[in-house]
């Protein structure tokens, strides 16, 4: 897409179409001899595997769209009757709904691999923001193909979730109307989520295009985060980065398989098979695990506006990070301070989750504490998840920016060959160093 | 750092399956081996057979299996599979099965609305005619379908299992109305209708079910003590089944792609070794 093509037609066929539309010397500068920093450690093949994770959740998504019927007193049996009646209907359903959790683990690992090691700093703030539009396209997507099974989770989860955009004046109102095609979430509200569920994917495909694009113009980052100065930093996509991506993908897909076939259901609520009933309310509505740490966020605040406008205000946070950070060395390999506040970042990030499944009000440690802070007590999830809040947003707004200017990083090495050429004590004489052993 | 990572991950893992904190006791959940447990579980034939029997004699007259046809009986994995009826509609005990059983239909040659024996591709028939019926019958409490409560419920067959064997009487001190039931395993806080000593609330809740399994209520065929334990265990099991029909299949599927992805991540891994071994990195 970028740079010098170095593809040669060698036979008839493709000189005669490398003329007309040079598809194939797209496809080989793309895939096959890009060139690649040669220090990618395992961190670097989540790209790989959320390209196949979409690609899984496409396929087996259009074949369930072939069977299942958008429709209130339908949707629930429609969907047992993938699982039972159609062929391999369970492998097919649970390949889509444990895909979703798999590509959200993944996708979030691609994004704490970029805090890490800086890959939103220039000149990759285009394809970082096109990151952040993908994961928000993702968690849309995610949040209504929950729905469709139109279980009790699905329905409820439907209501809480349509009612946040409630809250904003104004318009509020009338977007939850035009959500829901009515005045509660109803039949409409089903159809128009199917047609989005279906329709959705194929925006995150094009934008995955637009990332990729975006990837081949100033070429991969890598665990130094120094720029690629010459050749010898570099080895062609294909074969060096296919194979070590093919290895990973193949370990991530154990994962996956070993969900998908032994505890298909483990990330699922039980409540989503119980039939949706406006009627009863489920006694805790939780959203997905992936959905948790703004979960957290939302009920983190005690005015209903404020929760909605700190959650979005989260992801808003992502797309500006390329600015917030003024620290000019890439990669927290040579920030040990930033390092330190990075790991407290991923602390907070994972007890916002935890605080997202609890009750708010419930305590954290066994006994109550009596001690009234505001409007609960400070031994509860809703004080946990406003520490945890405070330090998400602080990390990104005061420590990222103040630290970028008083930090004093390690020296970073000249070039990607230079910390392994230097270092001849890692790299035995003719053995492969081992890019997993450091990261 | 990748281990820290994983490490993490784990931890998060973790996290999201435990359980919330909650003030009042957590109702009692008892743990069943159950043939089916593991990834190299399987039903038991004989005991999905007997569990058949307790829903059809007991269970049945409540509650609806409305995503069950008698066919699935018949199937691979289901109670009554005879590898010699590929077509488990052929299977002459599903058959007889189903022909004891009387469905709803309509007389196509006077238009009239006629019952009729059912054959293997009806659904099981629901006892009452519509949910309204269902709550006039019950005290109000809607008997939930059965189809797939063995995913519907957090425990599956051991939630259903404790339930069916956590009948007591009622403690001293709890205020139970009338046509409700106290069970130690039921979901629920007690707290309110506690007048004894706040820090010893009893676990479980209050359920609309009068204890439905009593031992030798159902006779079992294979000669099975019919105690209600047994026929809470087999009933459960019954339920996990038509919960999860294709179970067998599943793992089976399962264990040949896991053999599959293991060979082929392990030939990538010493294929990467191999061409990276001349690139210091």
């Amino acid at each position: 897409m970028s740079g010098h093509s170095t593809y040669e037609p060698k036979t008839g066929i493709e000189r005669w179409l490398d003329t007309r539309l040079p598809i194939v010397r797209f496809a080989y500068d793309t895939a096959i001899s890009f060139p690649t920093p040669k220090n990618l450690n395992y961190w670097w093949t989540f790209g790989g595997i959320l390209a196949l994770m979409l690609g899984i959740q496409l396929v087996t998504g259009i074949v369930l769209a072939m069977h299942y019927v958008p429709h209130v007193d339908y949707a629930f049996a429609s969907v047992e009757r993938i699982m039972r009646d159609v062929n391999y209907g369970w492998l097919i359903r649970y390949m889509h709904a444990n895909g979703a959790s798999m590509f959200f683990l993944a996708v979030y690992i691609h994004m704490i691999r970029n805090l890490y090691y800086g890959s939103y700093k220039a000149p990759r703030e285009v394809l970082w923001i096109l990151g952040c539009l993908i994961y928000l396209a993702m968690m849309a997507t995610a949040f209504i193909g929950y729905v469709l099974p139109w279980g009790q989770m699905s329905f409820h989860g439907a209501v809480v979730i349509t009612n946040l955009f409630g809250a904003l004046p104004i318009i509020g109102t009338p977007i939850t109307t035009w959500l829901w095609g009515g005045f509660a979430v109803d039949n409409p509200t089903l159809n128009r989520f199917f047609s989005l569920h279906y329709l959705l994917p194929f925006v995150i495909a094009g934008l995955v295009v637009l990332h990729i694009w975006a990837l081949h113009v100033p070429g991969n980052n890598n665990p130094t985060g120094v720029n690629v100065k010459s050749e010898n930093d570099t080895v062609p996509f294909h074969p060096y980065y296919t194979v070590k991506d093919g290895f990973a993908i193949g370990v991530f897909l154990l994962l996956y398989a070993s969900f998908v076939f032994y505890n298909p259901n483990v990330l699922g609520h039980a409540d989503n098979y119980i039939p949706a009933n406006p009627l009863v309310t489920p006694a805790h509505i939780v959203p997905e695990w992936y959905f948790l740490p703004f979960y957290a966020i939302l009920r983190a605040v005690p005015d209903k506006l404020g929760g909605v406008l700190l959650m979005f205000g989260a992801i808003a946070t992502l797309f500006v990070l390329p600015w917030l950070d003024t620290s000019k060395v890439r990669s927290m390999r040579y920030r040990p301070q930033a390092k330190l506040y990075f790991w407290i970042f991923i602390l907070a990030a994972l007890v916002l989750g935890y605080c997202g499944g609890q009750l708010p009000d419930d305590p954290v440690i066994a006994q109550p504490s009596g001690l009234i802070l505001l409007d609960a007590d400070i031994n509860s999830f809703v004080w946990l998840s406003r520490v945890a809040t405070l330090y998400f947003f602080a990390y990104f707004w005061i420590i990222l920016p103040v630290l970028g200017l008083t930090e004093k990083p390690l020296p970073v090495p000249e070039s990607i060959s230079e910390p392994v050429l230097s270092h001849p004590a890692t790299t035995p004489a003719g053995a492969t160093a081992s890019p997993e052993k450091r990261g | 750092m990748l281990r820290k990572g994983i490490a993490l991950a784990a931890l998060g893992l973790a996290f999201l399956g435990s359980p919330a904190l909650a003030a009042h006791p957590t109702p009692v959940l008892k743990t069943v081996a159950w043939s089916f447990d593991g990834p190299f579980g399987k039903f038991d034939t004989a005991q999905l057979q007997r569990g058949y029997k307790v829903y059809r004699e007991v269970c049945a007259a409540c509650h609806a299996m409305s995503m069950l046809s008698f066919r699935n009986l018949g199937e691979p994995g289901g109670p009554f599979y005879d590898p010699k009826y590929k077509n488990p509609n052929d299977n002459p005990y599903v058959k007889s099965l189903a022909k004891d059983i009387q469905v709803n239909d309509i007389d196509s040659d006077t238009g009239d609305a006629i019952q009729r024996p059912a054959t293997p591709a009806d659904r099981f028939p629901s006892p009452f005619p519509n949910e309204a019926a269902a709550k006039a019958s019950n005290g109000g409490a809607m008997p939930p379908d059965l189809s797939v409560i063995a995913k519907g419920r957090t425990g599956g067959p051991d939630y259903l299992y404790s339930l069916l064997t956590g009948y007591r009487a009622t403690p001293a001190g709890l205020t139970v109305s009338a046509g409700q039931y106290y069970n130690v395993s039921m979901s629920g806080d007690l707290t309110s209708a506690w007048t004894g000593d706040h820090h010893k609330v009893p676990p479980g809740g209050v359920i609309a079910m009068p204890p439905p399994l009593e031992d030798g209520k159902v006779t079992f065929d294979d000669g099975k003590p019919s105690t209600v334990d047994q026929q809470a265990r087999d009933v459960a099991a019954f339920l996990y089944w038509a919960a999860e029909p294709k179970m067998m299949q599943r793992k089976q599927f399962g264990l040949g792609a896991m053999v599959y992805l293991l060979i082929f991540t392990v030939l990538l891994y010493f294929s990467y070794r191999r061409i990276w071994r001349n690139v210091a990195h």
